[in-house]
């Protein structure tokens, strides 16, 4: 297989843009990542290069191993096989380093739901180093002051998802791990996070989706996995409609 | 919502919120957005930070300290009809205070990181620059104030429905017994509750692997508190039990300093 998917197996490799990325180290090089549930390889043979402040799109039916990517990415779990570099940390061991600069908005929006919005993100500032005065200038750029001192419980989903955004971008990291980071939000919603997770953004991103357009529309480099294994790799002009079928099919 | 929404400052316009280490220099050079803090806030800062939390998260939901509260009375109470006997002293005492105190305890180890777990609190706190250890120390200080609280109910409950004997001048030397065995409860309970959370028997495995440990604990704090729980007080509570209980503390406490970190890595 090629840098756009085409081909017949082997390890994907695509350079980053140079122009984005000169003078900094890639957000991601992975070489060969695999990891295993039991026997079970959930990733096996990702090769990759991530410019810094480039976006890729992880696409691949339910069960692809996207989430993994994520989870490995955001030093959750570690690589079995392979070499992983996450903003120039060699991950397992340099993880201590890559984790102040990572943001995870994962599936789950990691909070507390018996604390408030305010309350959740104010425990978050403090374990990330971050001045309190942070989390009012997020809550009030998505719209969330009003409700912020109710617990996350009695917020609607898309509310909570807000507060998720807020608290994956507190501590402005270089690289945000993006897993549906627009489930359950209202087109208004989608436009106040935009600034904070969107093309905008500052940083690298990685963005797991579901929705091939919106994803290729924003990538710099799109990632397909199938059962694991990438099975498309490339820009996304290099990458054709049917290429994107047939990795859901 | 009628609320502008403000522009963002830069990060590296903004202080530092207090207790949090300076960005680190010498790096490649910032990242996009200016914010670059490889090192995460102090011990101090992030120990309060988790202790905060998990003391509100528990006044919120109140879901260990009357669970743990009420087991220990009620069990007073079958105690108290199944013994067919107005009151209890010395061994028989001690026994009975520590094995309900220890079980009641066991109500609340089972809980302390349910929430975290199923939540995502525990993987938004491995996703922190901070020192693992933190949660260890937090969890068990945590784990410390819901035993005072079980203790200030259960003992005085324990002295109306079955004690003989009065408590009030055993009383200092209790607490100091109390004190050192809550530690011993702590350090492992908070060892056992982490390992036990990700497992699907999380229910079982937790008493299971901690009651076995904490065994010398109940046998130092049941023979240190049994001349306390005696009528006339034969004696003090008896040096080489509370030794054995604070050497207890000190090996466990290490141990558990020593392998958390590992307990947390996938």
């Amino acid at each position: 297989m090629d840098a756009a998917g085409r081909g017949d197996g082997g390890p994907a490799t695509a350079a980053p843009a140079p122009a984005a990325s000169e003078g900094r180290a890639p957000a991601l090089q992975l070489d060969g990542l695999t990891r295993c549930f039991a026997e079970r390889e959930a990733l096996a043979g990702v090769t990759l290069t991530l410019g810094a402040g480039q976006t890729l799109a992880v696409l691949g039916p339910n069960g692809a191993g996207k989430t993994t990517l994520l989870r490995v990415l955001a030093t959750l779990l570690r690589p079995h096989a392979g070499s992983v570099r996450v903003l120039g940390d060699a991950l397992p061991h340099e993880a201590w380093r890559a984790r102040a600069r990572i943001g995870l908005l994962a599936h789950d929006p990691l909070l507390y739901r018996e604390l408030s919005a305010r309350e959740n993100l104010r425990f978050h500032a403090r374990l990330h180093g971050v001045a309190p005065g942070r989390v009012e200038e997020l809550l009030a750029a998505l719209r969330m002051t009003a409700r912020a001192g109710e617990p996350l419980r009695a917020l609607s989903r898309g509310m909570v998802q807000r507060v998720a955004i807020a608290r994956a971008v507190l501590h402005e990291p270089a690289l945000l791990l993006l897993d549906e980071p627009y489930a359950n939000l209202d087109p208004a919603a989608t436009a106040l996070a935009e600034p904070l997770i969107g093309a905008g953004a500052p940083g690298a991103r990685v963005i797991c989706s579901h929705d091939p357009t919106g994803a290729l529309a924003q990538a710099d480099l799109v990632l397909g996995l199938r059962g694991g294994r990438p099975a498309l790799l490339g820009a996304p002009d290099a990458i054709e409609r049917d290429q994107i079928e047939r990795l859901y099919r | 919502m009628s609320q502008a929404a403000p522009s963002i400052q830069p990060a590296a316009e903004r202080p530092l919120a207090p207790g949090a280490a300076a960005p680190a220099t010498g790096d490649a050079g910032p990242p996009p957005g200016g914010a670059t803090r490889p090192h995460g806030p102090g011990l101090a800062t992030t120990i309060a930070a988790v202790l905060r939390k998990e003391l509100l998260v528990e006044l919120r939901t109140l879901e260990s300290l009357p669970g743990m509260s009420l087991f220990a009375v009620t069990t007073f109470v079958v105690f108290h009809f199944a013994l067919n006997r107005g009151s209890v002293d010395g061994d028989l005492a001690a026994g009975i205070l520590w094995v309900t105190l220890l079980f009641a305890a066991m109500l609340g180890v089972n809980r302390l990181f349910v929430a975290d777990a199923d939540q995502g609190g525990l993987d938004a706190f491995l996703l922190a620059p901070v020192d693992r250890s933190a949660l260890l120390v937090a969890k068990a200080l945590a784990l410390l104030a819901y035993l005072a609280v079980l203790e200030l109910v259960a003992v005085p409950a324990f002295a109306l429905l079955l004690l003989g004997p009065s408590l009030w001048h055993a009383m200092p030397a209790l607490l100091a017994v109390l004190a050192l065995a809550d530690l011993g409860v702590a350090a492992i309970g908070t060892l056992v509750a982490a390992l036990a959370v990700r497992t699907r028997a999380r229910d079982l495995l937790g008493p299971l692997l901690a009651l076995p440990l904490l065994i010398p604990v109940v046998i130092g704090a049941a023979r240190a508190s049994a001349p306390l729980l005696s009528f006339g007080h034969g004696g003090g509570p008896g040096a080489r039990w509370l030794a054995l209980l604070a050497l207890y503390d000190l090996v466990f406490g290490l141990i558990a300093y020593a392998v958390f970190d590992f307990l947390l890595e996938d």
